[in-house]
């Protein structure tokens, strides 16, 4: 696939422009379920630069993925925990704020600054393997990273399991530490159905 | 398609970017499931690198991409596993504050 200069710079711009004020909306916007569609935008504009960069085997499986399957897991996650709250006001945030704030921008210019310092060693264009990307990856899956592979399996069926139990519904009656009992509200009860015959 | 149009650069500083408004939001967060979110975030700026890197520097055994698509195996478990936690949090708690998770101080 060959894109003229202009189109390549005009998307990357524009996929780079989604992804940073995605990412910042993410973060900061007061209302989680705007975060949550943002990030799916996020995610999707990252499929896009993998595009750019010739992995379309890659950008569909992060569409896969992360938009069809994290972002959406996270949205059902909101819908589950969502009660408006009014959060105990902290102390000293204004303290935490500046000090985080000043990490991120101390280690963002410093990382900006071995991107542009630092020589890359670029290998050639003509080696590039271009469109058969996939058929080098599943040479990969299968030759030297056959270990990995399989360990990936064993885990995603252990993430499973593991998920299944922590989220099952028999949950403890009384707080640990305090020893309070725990408000049950949210847990299922044992109900008349809904739409039960009355005659 | 040849790369020559867009240097790496571009790439790391939108990667390094991402990543450190990842750890913002991770550090300010009081809301856990936004917590999870950032993670994903610096996840994705990882990824970024690591593709980039696979095209520009290592573009004939791209073994980036395959690094790309374990990080993303990993991402999959890590957010069912950690939605799991934050479900089982909040029956206990019936909060999703930061603040007030703390059953494992000491």
């Amino acid at each position: 696939m060959s894109i003229a200069i202009t189109t390549q710079i005009i998307c990357f711009s524009v996929l780079s422009l989604i992804i940073l004020i995605g990412a910042l909306g993410v973060v900061l916007l007061e209302n989680i379920v705007y975060s949550a569609f943002l990030l799916g935008g996020v995610f999707m504009s990252v499929a896009g630069l993998y595009l750019l960069l010739n992995a379309s085997f890659v950008a569909a499986a992060q569409v896969l993925v992360y938009v069809g399957a994290v972002n959406v897991l996270i949205i059902f996650a909101i819908m589950l925990v969502n009660k408006k709250e009014d959060l105990k006001p902290i102390s000293d945030i204004k303290s935490r704020r500046i000090i985080s704030t000043s990490i991120c921008l101390t280690l963002l210019s410093l990382l900006i600054r071995v991107d542009l310092t630092n020589v890359w060693s670029l290998s050639s264009p003509q080696n590039s393997i271009g469109e058969e990307s996939t058929i080098r990856i599943g040479e990969h899956l299968f030759s030297d990273y056959l270990l990995p592979f399989e360990v990936a399996s064993v885990l995603l069926l252990m993430a499973m399991i593991g998920a299944i139990v922590l989220a099952r519904r028999d949950v403890m009656t009384k707080d640990i530490s305090t020893g309070l009992p725990v408000d049950q509200e949210l847990i299922e009860k044992s109900s008349e159905p809904l739409l039960t015959n009355k005659n | 398609m040849n790369l020559e149009s867009i240097p790496i650069q571009a790439f790391l500083i939108v990667s390094s970017a991402l990543f450190c408004t990842g750890i913002w939001g991770l550090l300010n967060s009081r809301n856990a499931v936004r917590v999870l979110m950032s993670i994903e975030l610096m996840l994705n700026a990882v990824n970024i690198n690591l593709m980039s890197f696979s095209s520009y520097v290592d573009n004939n055994l791209i073994q980036g991409q395959v690094f790309t698509i374990f990080v993303i195996t990993v991402a999959a478990a890590e957010a069912a596993v950690g939605l799991a936690i934050l479900l089982s949090l909040y029956r206990n708690r019936v909060t999703v504050d930061m603040e007030s998770f703390n059953l494992l101080k000491w």
